[in-house]
């Protein structure tokens, strides 16, 4: 091994090399026959003692603060003393009239959903990032959203004099919030904050079927499983107990368009209404996903094509070899 | 003459007609590309979308 890193001038010294073996021990400086100072320089260092202490102690601190700050190492296998409820359970898959490559909301139950956001969960539940303006054209009328806003006071100004004052609510404001900050929700609410519902689909696990699950999931609680007072058991919820009751009821609401208001048709209205909030943009992005998936793909087939087209010359060629005929002859 | 002496002489031979030709193929392909597809999603979700509930509530408003 050694050999085939000196020159053969050295090779014939191999007998009295062979008598200072000692000196190929790593921790002694090395000179091979081809090797320059500088990486001689490189292996001293990489084999001082100072180097493997203070890599040593880079990785020792490192792992250190690593854990302080995320308390477990990656990668490394953990077991938990934990039960499966503590996830909650997994909701089973609704047939959403939405849930399809090709298909749109159902704009008359994101209608019917409004109406029971608005009688029901926005006794507790903001709703912030949706605006009046944009019901229209979606679920509601141009007159009837204005109709909507004008119920509702909302705080303006300064005015010339420099007071706030109120004014009826236009296209352009925001649904307005039950509570008017973060502790008075929670104090209304037993110590538990009501999320804000306009983007609660994206950020649940499950999405519109965990929320359909949750809002008729709730029973009494199973034999052995204590549930505090002013706390509910639903065993979609992770942990089991949630602090929202039961809210919806059969005939809870009366929709105008007739439909009956069973508690899983309010469920699915609601779930589709949030969905939308979620989601304003999805008839549109899924109708721009055809467009595109079409054209891309005639864009490849193209692609495909020509590439074939192009080559197809070069890749089918017959190279013939002709050897000089042998003029002496035999 | 030959269908591709045609095609050849009527849009490729001038510059000014195979530039003209080739913006309003892309104009012609673009409306009809467009709407091909608003049909074919306004049939997928026929009653679903706004537009088919839309009269419902347009005629209780104006009364
Ligand atoms: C009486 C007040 C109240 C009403 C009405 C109410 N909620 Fe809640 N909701 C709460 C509270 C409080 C929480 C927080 C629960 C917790 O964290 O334990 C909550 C939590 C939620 C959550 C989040 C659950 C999770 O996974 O964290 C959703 C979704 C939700 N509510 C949807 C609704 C919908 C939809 C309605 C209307 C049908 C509604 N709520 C009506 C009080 C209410």
């Amino acid at each position: 091994m050694l050999s085939s890193r000196l020159s053969t001038g050295a090779f014939r010294k191999a007998g009295s090399m062979a008598a200072s073996r000692s000196t190929f021990l790593p921790s002694t400086k090395v000179r091979f026959a081809s090797s320059s100072s500088s990486s001689n320089a490189f292996e001293s260092f990489m084999n001082s003692r100072a180097t493997l202490a203070s890599v040593s102690l880079f990785t020792a601190g490192t792992i250190a603060w690593y854990t302080h700050l995320y308390g477990t190492l990656p990668f490394l296998g953990e077991v938990h003393a934990s039960h499966l409820s503590d996830e909650g359970l997994h909701p089973p898959k609704y047939p959403w009239p939405h849930s399809g490559y090709f298909d749109s909301f159902d704009h008359a139950s994101i209608r019917r959903g409004y109406q029971v956001y608005r009688e029901v969960c926005a006794a507790c539940h903001s709703l912030d990032r949706i605006a009046w303006r944009n019901l229209v054209g979606v679920s509601h009328t141009v007159d009837e959203a204005r109709a909507m806003a004008e119920e509702v006071e909302y705080q303006d100004g300064p005015n010339d004099e420099g007071e706030m004052f109120m004014r009826p609510g236009k296209l352009a404001d925001y649904m307005p919030a039950p509570y008017p900050n973060e502790e008075a929700a929670r104090a209304g609410n037993a110590g538990a904050l009501p999320p804000d519902l306009s983007l609660i689909v994206k950020a649940r696990h499950g999405g519109a079927d965990y929320i359909f699950s949750l809002l008729t999931g709730y029973i009494d609680p199973p034999a052995g499983v204590e549930i505090r007072e002013g706390m509910n058991y639903n065993p979609f919820f992770p942990g089991g107990a949630i602090s929202m009751a039961r809210v919806l009821f059969d005939g809870l609401v009366e929709y105008d368009d007739g439909t009956p208001a069973t508690t899983s048709q309010m469920a699915k209205d609601v779930v589709t209404f949030l969905n939308w909030a979620a989601e304003p943009e999805h008839d549109e992005r899924k109708k721009t996903g055809i467009k595109a998936v079409i054209l891309f793909s005639t864009l490849f087939a193209l692609s495909l094509y020509t590439k074939r087209f192009k080559w197809g010359p070069i890749k089918n060629r017959k190279i013939l070899y002709n050897p000089p005929t042998d003029k002496t002859g035999h | 003459m030959p269908l591709s002496t045609t095609i050849y002489n009527t849009f490729f031979k001038r510059n000014s007609i195979y530039v003209a030709t080739v913006f309003s193929a892309a104009f012609a392909f673009g409306i009809s590309f467009d709407s091909g597809v608003q049909s074919f999603w306004d049939k997928w979700n026929q009653g679903k979308q706004w537009k088919d509930i839309r009269h419902k509530y347009v005629q209780d408003a104006e009364e």
